[in-house]
């Protein structure tokens, strides 16, 4: 329920109209204010909109350069493949068919790079692909970069950005919420820094497990976060939500997180967090 | 009953109107039950039941998702929503089963946590995952049975246990059949076809190893045979016991994260 119903967000503030499609190459339309973008200025700009500050989902890739210094990144290969356990037809091919969209295996990025010299583990949640729901595979990859994370003694970077458990794996998926949640257990008995950010959209079994337990939570501004979708609350309370419901602002204002930061300034965030951690004697910037 | 029982029919026993729910249980297997109240936050939410009894003449810990029995205790349990209030009282009596080094025993019977504007203004996915975070740290035995309806991250919230029980005509799911069928099929009246794809039934959990042992149930509702499957509970909770109170603080813990450690069902690419 929660996947499709972010899948369909509305954007209220958008008053201007324009049915204009807009041939993919140098412009791009804005879903939110419906304004044209020079796409030279909005990847200047990050992938933010130029004119309303609204924050494009970007891909994993994308992301690894925005944090992790060049050429420093070493991926995480685990070869492995969904059994498809409760033997859908249907989600054989939505996964083929997510594979070809996006060119990769599954909707996460992850491994060992730097961040202004600081050595860490980073993964990275991709919602382009199956809106980053987190299965057998994706749920693997969370807990084998957070032991590597153990193994390794480095700070622990995970950046989420999913609509929660993957449905079509059944309970197997929802045993991943446990899974990596054990494994962030283990990780905090070892004194080891792990720090969550959260981007659009955050829901479900990802917020309900490992991306609600760092030391710190970042979350990028106007991100979408919460347990329960949006409609599926509206159905059950029967009400309109008030304005900016289940934003970040939304979750800095109610406590559940530390910091909003702008995409342009989390990289440099994330670095003084991890030097005001040094000095516990764990992470060594040699290491 | 010569028909063959599908997952769909036991999808309905596990929510029937007149299915014991935890109180029941907790009667029945455990001797001087006090309920203990509060997360010490400000709320007593009544969809999940905390308190101390004895098992045997040993003190354990208990913490148990409520649907209500009348149509009064279910509008005072929510329907066995949990509110975020509801886990952090789970928390609290975690750690102080901890403290006194009483085991836990926890019961799951819930549609799922409560989708509310309240619950998501006081953090329902901080505290589903703070107490599951909570339960796989804790230094003394735990032990979750499913009794009626596991549905979704609220019942897993006290799910992360080193054994698991599940009642015969229990279900444990991600989701409804009904929120299943319209995800993937756009159509929440496949409501019986979601039931039988999603493997939710007793058997099908042991298959894929995620419980541990099924309590077999009667067919007919009695009181002699709620006693026999009380009597079940009881044989299961004492090997339980038994063997996981031999374990050392630090054994448990390894022993869970082992057991959730397994949970992924992949195979290796083929390399090319």
């Amino acid at each position: 329920m929660t996947i499709e119903s972010i899948k369909k967000r509305e954007y209220p503030s958008s008053n201007k109209k324009s049915n204009i499609d807009i041939p993919k190459g140098k412009w791009l339309k804005c879903p939110k204010c419906k304004e044209i973008i020079y796409r030279p200025t909005f990847v200047k700009s990050l992938n933010i909109c130029p004119y309303c500050n609204y924050y494009f989902r970007i891909t994993c890739k994308d992301r690894l350069k925005l944090i992790i210094d060049d050429g420093t990144f070493k991926e995480f290969k685990l070869n492995i493949e969904t059994t498809n356990p409760l033997e859908l037809s249907e989600y054989e091919a939505k996964l083929k068919k997510e594979k070809e969209k996006t060119g990769l295996d599954e909707a996460t990025l992850s491994g060992i790079g730097k961040i202004n010299d600081n050595k860490v583990v980073i993964a990275i949640i991709d919602s382009n692909f199956f809106m980053g729901s987190m299965g057998s595979v994706l749920g693997e990859y969370v807990t084998f970069s957070i032991e590597e994370s153990i193994k390794r003694k480095l700070p622990l970077i995970i950046i989420s950005a999913s609509g929660g458990a993957r449905m079509q794996e059944g309970i197997i998926s929802l045993m991943q919420m446990a899974k990596t949640t054990c494994a962030i257990a283990k990780h905090n008995e070892e004194g080891l820094l792990y720090i969550s950010v959260l981007t659009d959209p955050t829901y479900g079994g990802v917020t309900a497990s490992f991306a609600s337990l760092g030391d710190i939570i970042i979350a990028e501004p106007g991100a979408m976060i919460g347990f329960a979708g949006p409609n599926v609350i509206k159905q059950t309370i029967g009400e309109e939500l008030p304005p900016g419901f289940q934003t970040s602002e939304f979750q800095l204002k109610h406590g559940f997180i530390d910091l909003i930061v702008k995409r342009k300034e989390m990289k440099e965030t994330i670095t003084k967090l991890i030097e005001l951690h040094k000095g516990s004697g764990i992470i060594d910037k040699k290491n | 009953m010569t028909k063959k029982i599908s997952s769909w029919d036991i999808v309905n026993i596990a929510r029937g109107p007149y299915r014991k729910t935890s109180l029941d249980y907790i009667d029945n297997l455990f001797e001087d039950f006090i309920e203990l109240h509060g997360d010490r936050l400000g709320y007593d939410d009544k969809a999940i039941v905390c308190g101390i009894g004895k098992y045997n003449g040993i003190p354990v810990t208990i913490i148990a998702e409520q649907k209500g029995r009348t149509t009064q205790e279910n509008i005072e349990r929510n329907f066995g929503m949990p509110n975020p209030e509801s886990y952090r009282k789970a928390i609290r009596l975690m750690r102080q089963a901890e403290k006194f080094n009483r085991p836990i025993i926890t019961f799951i019977d819930t549609k799922g946590a409560y989708p509310g504007l309240h619950a998501e203004e006081h953090g329902q996915g901080e505290a589903i995952a703070k107490s599951m975070l909570t339960l796989a740290n804790i230094k003394v035995p735990v032990i979750n049975i499913v009794i009626g309806e596991g549905s979704s991250g609220g019942a897993l919230a006290i799910g992360v246990a080193n054994k698991i029980l599940m009642l015969e005509y229990a279900i444990y799911s991600i989701i409804s059949p009904e929120g299943f069928a319209s995800i993937i099929w756009k159509d929440s009246s496949k409501k019986e076809k979601a039931a039988n794809k999603m493997k939710l039934t007793s058997k099908d959990l042991l298959n894929l190893n995620v419980i541990d042992t099924i309590i077999k149930e009667e067919k007919e509702d009695s009181d002699d045979n709620f006693m026999k499957v009380i009597a079940r509970i009881k044989k299961e909770l004492d090997l339980s016991l038994e063997e996981l109170m031999k374990l050392s603080p630090k054994e448990l813990c390894y022993h869970r994260y082992e057991k959730f450690r397994k949970i992924g069902t992949y195979k290796k690419e083929k390399v090319n």
